[in-house]
Order: C-alpha cells, then sequence, then structure tokens
C-alpha cells in the first residue's frame, strides 16, 4: 500500500489537484482509496465516490486539530483501504494548524498551496512547508510567469528541501510529475511514523479548553514574559 | 543558443485535429496570432510556456531545436529560454515593485553583482513605455493596469532577456505600443504577438490563425502587404492623433486628417 497525504490552506486546490491525480492512478492500473480530515465540514468523500466509484471516507477532528487526529486514525484508515482492495491511499487534510505537518515517513507529503496567496506565505506556513516533499503551486493560470518564477523562489527559501511543481488544477495541467511520485513512491514500511517533530506536548487548547491565559491549561505552557514550561495537574 | 522552436500540432475544441499540423519558428522572427475572441490565442502561447508535451487540453507538443525541451527549463528560471507576457493588468503581488524586480532578476541572472542595474533598467525601459511613473517603492498591487503591463514587458525584455518572447494582447496595455515593438525589435529574439491590429501584424514576417481552438492558417506576409504596411502605419497614426486629442480635452477637426488625407489621395494617382 502506498501513502500519499496532500495539506493545505482551505480552497488553495487540494481536492482539485487529488482528482487530476486519481483519473490518472487508476489509468495507471492502480487502485486509490480517498480520505478526508476536516475539521467540522467536508463533501470530497461523496465527489470521489460519485465521480471515480473507488472507496472514500471522511472523519470530523472537531476539537483536535486536524493534523493530532491524523496522527491517531491514520492507522485505522489504513486498514480500511487494505480491506477495501485499495493499493494507495490519498489523503486530504485540511492543514489549519501551522504548527503541525501530517506527514509520514514512507508516504509522500504534498503540500498545496496557490499562486495567487501572498508573497510572504511560504514564509509562514511553517512545517507543513518545509517537511513536505513537494510544494504544489496551484492556479498559476491566475498569475504572470514573473510572479509564478518569485513566489518560487521564496518557496525554496523557506524550504530548501521541498521540490516544486506549477500546476494550473482546473485542467489538469503539470499533473504528470507528480503521478510519476506517487508511482515511485514505495509500500509503506510496517510501523508509521510521524514525520518531524509534532508541536511540544499536549496542548489543551487543541482540545477545546477555551479560557484564555495559561493558569487555566496544563502541558507546556507559556507566559507573556517566560520560556515555555511544563504545568502539570 | 537556441535556433528554432516547433509547435507540433494537437487537436480543437470539437476534438477534430489540428489543420496546420507543424509550426517551425527560427530565431530573429516576428510572428502575429490572429483570431476571434475565444479562438484559443492565449492557449496557443500558453501551450508554449509550458512546453506542452500532450499534457494540456490541447495536445499539443512543443520541441526546442528539434528536440522535447528538458526539464530543467521548468525546474530553474535561469535556465528557460522563454518569457511570457501574459494579458494580466494587474499583480497580485503585494511586494513593493523593487523588491520584486531584485528578486527576479536574481533569479533569471547567474551573475548576482547585476542585479542593482538590471533592476534599474527595467524601471527605465518601463517608464519609457507608460506616462504615469513607475517606482521602486511603490506596492505592486498599487499599479494601474498600464503600469502593469508596462513593467511586465519590461521585466520580460530586461531580466528574463531569452530568446524567445511571447507576448498577448500588447494593443490592449494602456502603453505606448509603437515605442514598445521598436524597443522590441532591437533584440533579435523569437517573437509571437497575440494581436487584433493590423499595424502590428504587418510588421511580422508571418501570422497564425486561429478558430475554435486550431491553427486553421499560417501566413507569411508577402510583398503586396508589406507595400501596404506604410499606409497601414499611416492610418493608424492618424487615428492615434485623433485618440490622444480627445483624450486631452480637444475638439477633432478636419485639419486632424488633412495630412492623410493628402496622402491618400496622391496614392490614388499613383
Ligand atoms: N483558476 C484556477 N482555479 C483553481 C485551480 N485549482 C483549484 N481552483 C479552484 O479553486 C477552488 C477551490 O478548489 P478545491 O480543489 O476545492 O480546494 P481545496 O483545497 O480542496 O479546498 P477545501 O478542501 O475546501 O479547503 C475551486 O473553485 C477550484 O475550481 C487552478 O489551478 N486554477
Ligand atoms: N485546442 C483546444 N482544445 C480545448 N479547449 C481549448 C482549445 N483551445 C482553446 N481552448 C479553450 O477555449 C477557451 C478560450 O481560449 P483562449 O485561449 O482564452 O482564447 P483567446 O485568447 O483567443 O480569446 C479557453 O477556455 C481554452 O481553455
Ligand atoms: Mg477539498
Ligand atoms: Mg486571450
Ligand atoms: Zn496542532
Amino acid at each position: 500500500m502506498k501513502l500519499a497525504i496532500c495539506a493545505g490552506p482551505a480552497t488553495t486546490g487540494k481536492t482539485s489537484v487529488l482528482r487530476h491525480l486519481t483519473r490518472r492512478l487508476i489509468n495507471n492500473g492502480l487502485h486509490p482509496a480517498f480520505l478526508k480530515i476536516d475539521v467540522q465540514f467536508a463533501d470530497e468523500d461523496e465527489v470521489f465516490a460519485r465521480e471515480f466509484e473507488i472507496p472514500a471516507r471522511k472523519i470530523y477532528s472537531g476539537e483536535l486539530c486536524p493534523d493530532h487526529c491524523s496522527v491517531l486514525i491514520l492507522g485505522d484508515a489504513l486498514q480500511w483501504a487494505q480491506k477495501a482492495d485499495a493499493d494507495v491511499l490519498l489523503v486530504e487534510t485540511a492543514g489549519l494548524c501551522l504548527r503541525c505537518a501530517p506527514y509520514v515517513d514512507g508516504g509522500l507529503g504534498l503540500m498545496v498551496m496557490e499562486a495567487t496567496s501572498g508573497m510572504n506565505l511560504p514564509r509562514k506556513v511553517g512545517p507543513m512547508l518545509s517537511l513536505a516533499d513537494i510544494a504544489v503551486v496551484t492556479k498559476i493560470d491566475l498569475v504572470s510567469q514573473a510572479e509564478r518564477e518569485v513566489f518560487r523562489a521564496r518557496i525554496i527559501e523557506a524550504a530548501p528541501g521541498v521540490r516544486v511543481r506549477e500546476v494550473n488544477a482546473l485542467y489538469g495541467i503539470g499533473m504528470d510529475p507528480l503521478v510519476d511520485h506517487i508511482l515511485n513512491t514505495p509500500d509503506i514500511p510496517e510501523q508509521l511514523v510521524l514525520r518531524g517533530n509534532p508541536p511540544v506536548g499536549t496542548c489543551t487548547i487543541c482540545v477545546g479548553k477555551k479560557e484564555i491565559g495559561w493558569q487555566s491549561h496544563f502541558g507546556v505552557v507559556r507566559a507573556l514574559n517566560n520560556q515555555n514550561f511544563y504545568r502539570g495537574e | 543558443m537556441i535556433q528554432q522552436i516547433t509547435i507540433l500540432g494537437g487537436h480543437g475544441k470539437d476534438s477534430t485535429p489540428e489543420p496546420v499540423a507543424r509550426i517551425d519558428l527560427s530565431m530573429g522572427q516576428v510572428i502575429s496570432i490572429v483570431g476571434p475572441t475565444g479562438s484559443g490565442k492565449t492557449t496557443f502561447i500558453n501551450d508554449i510556456e509550458l512546453f506542452a508535451n500532450g499534457d494540456t487540453p490541447t495536445g499539443r507538443r512543443i520541441l526546442i531545436d528539434g528536440k522535447t525541451p528538458p526539464a530543467q527549463y521548468r525546474e530553474d528560471p535561469s535556465l528557460n529560454p522563454i518569457a511570457l507576457i501574459t494579458q494580466h493588468t494587474n499583480f497580485l503581488s503585494d511586494l513593493p515593485v523593487g523588491e520584486f524586480l531584485r528578486t527576479h532578476a536574481g533569479i533569471r541572472t547567474n551573475d548576482g553583482g547585476m542585479v542593482s542595474s538590471l533592476m534599474e533598467k527595467t524601471l527605465d525601459f518601463a517608464n519609457q513605455l507608460t506616462g504615469e511613473p513607475v517606482i521602486a517603492s511603490i506596492r505592486m498591487t498599487e499599479l494601474s493596469g498600464g503600469q502593469t503591463r508596462a513593467l511586465l514587458i519590461a521585466d520580460a525584455t530586461i531580466i528574463c532577456n531569452t530568446p524567445i518572447v511571447l507576448l498577448d494582447e500588447v494593443e490592449n496595455a494602456g502603453i505606448h505600443r509603437t515605442r514598445a515593438l521598436e524597443l522590441l525589435r532591437q533584440y533579435k529574439k523569437i517573437f509571437v504577438f497575440v494581436t487584433h491590429d493590423p499595424r502590428i501584424a504587418l510588421l511580422s514576417d508571418a501570422r497564425i490563425v486561429m478558430q475554435n481552438g486550431c491553427v486553421t492558417q499560417f501566413i507569411e506576409t508577402d510583398a503586396a502587404e508589406r507595400l501596404f504596411a506604410g499606409a497601414v502605419t499611416r492610418i493608424d497614426d492618424t487615428l492615434t492623433k485623433l485618440r490622444e486629442r480627445i483624450r486631452m480635452g480637444g475638439r477633432m477637426t478636419m485639419e486632424d486628417v488633412r495630412e492623410h488625407a493628402a496622402f491618400t489621395a496622391m496614392e490614388a494617382k499613383a
């Protein structure tokens, strides 16, 4: 079983990219399954089930950060995909929390960004970009060639090891290299490990405790004038 | 140095094969692309810029010097032999003009010492194309349509300085169109202009005619058309003068076209 995890800010074109990839993977004789992880609403599972007749489902992370949620459920999801006779699992995740990244060692990490977002975005997104294998830049049809090139340079500057692939996800232009990347990804290892370091501790904010002020929280916290410190119960 | 670019035909919007199956363009040629709105002109030059390899909606393929272009052209902009000036009349980038041009120059050139002078030359070129001054400290998003297009053309010519330049509808740019052509033609390159403008079309060595997503004809500018180019230029200059007159709040009089009328009468006699 191969695994590709696709993260990126809202409405950047993750679903559009994955739809083109799914069609091409099927044409290459593979059997993809699709999983969407989102906070409170998603309909991509229905789209993929209808359009490609492949196993597709979604999970709402609710009060958890979607990437934390992914760590907890990915094992089950791979078993589900295996039972459904899939040989590649495509995961789309909302990537809302810029402290975490959902990619795992042995799977392909795709980060989707739109060329229309500000030039500073690559500097802001942190591990979601720097831990990815490939930065997929969508909506290249909406900007000038010069802006596209400067945006690419900003990505490489922020994440030197990441490969940049520019696509028009409306028409599926530039998708073939991405398909090759998936085809060349080996099957996942027995034990999956999250790539990079997750953010410190288990954060009570992530799990929905809303009170303002570190005095209300546990785990690794910080006050305005201190470094992080551990606050046990 | 690149000598030739080849466009191998694909198929039209209704999947019929493209009537002109192969076009070869050589260094130094100026080519126009003409056709009704929606006929696929922009798509055609985008195919060239993307080094289409059967992977765009048209199925076209692009060869450079007879071969499939290497992947590095897309990976490393300093190797990319193509500059594309898109139809965009606004930037989405929020950087100041100077910083943007510096970054772009740094990407396109291998000589880091040239960056500042390239930026200044680019601004200077842009300012020859538009009356509204383009200065380094303005944010890109604040530029008008004319300033944006002037900067795109200047950037492509000075910073990209590639052997192949593709230009989408220069006449709609709100810039000094003839000045742009004069400046551009000082560089020996392959120029491809998408245009509706007879004057630009007649300046070209040939024109590609598009219909319904396909190239339907490749027409070389013949001797009769070249002779006629002078008359078209005069008509165009006359109209440009009239346009300038109303823009400045003036009245139009017969005086404005007298020179032109005299020429026409003379030519009719000859
Ligand atoms: N012009 C253009 N539009 C695009 C491109 N890619 C995606 N879009 C449009 O962007 C919008 C959002 O695309 P989606 O694929 O739904 O984005 P997403 O990242 O899956 O969005 P969420 O899952 O809702 O966060 C849609 O209207 C797409 O048609 C592109 O390359 N060019
Ligand atoms: N050969 C083709 N096959 C399929 N669609 C095409 C083809 N050529 C153009 N199109 C589509 O037609 C539309 C108009 O094309 P465009 O290049 O913008 O036209 P123009 O620049 O001449 O106004 C676009 O949506 C484009 O994707
Ligand atoms: Mg989506
Ligand atoms: Mg067009
Ligand atoms: Zn988180």
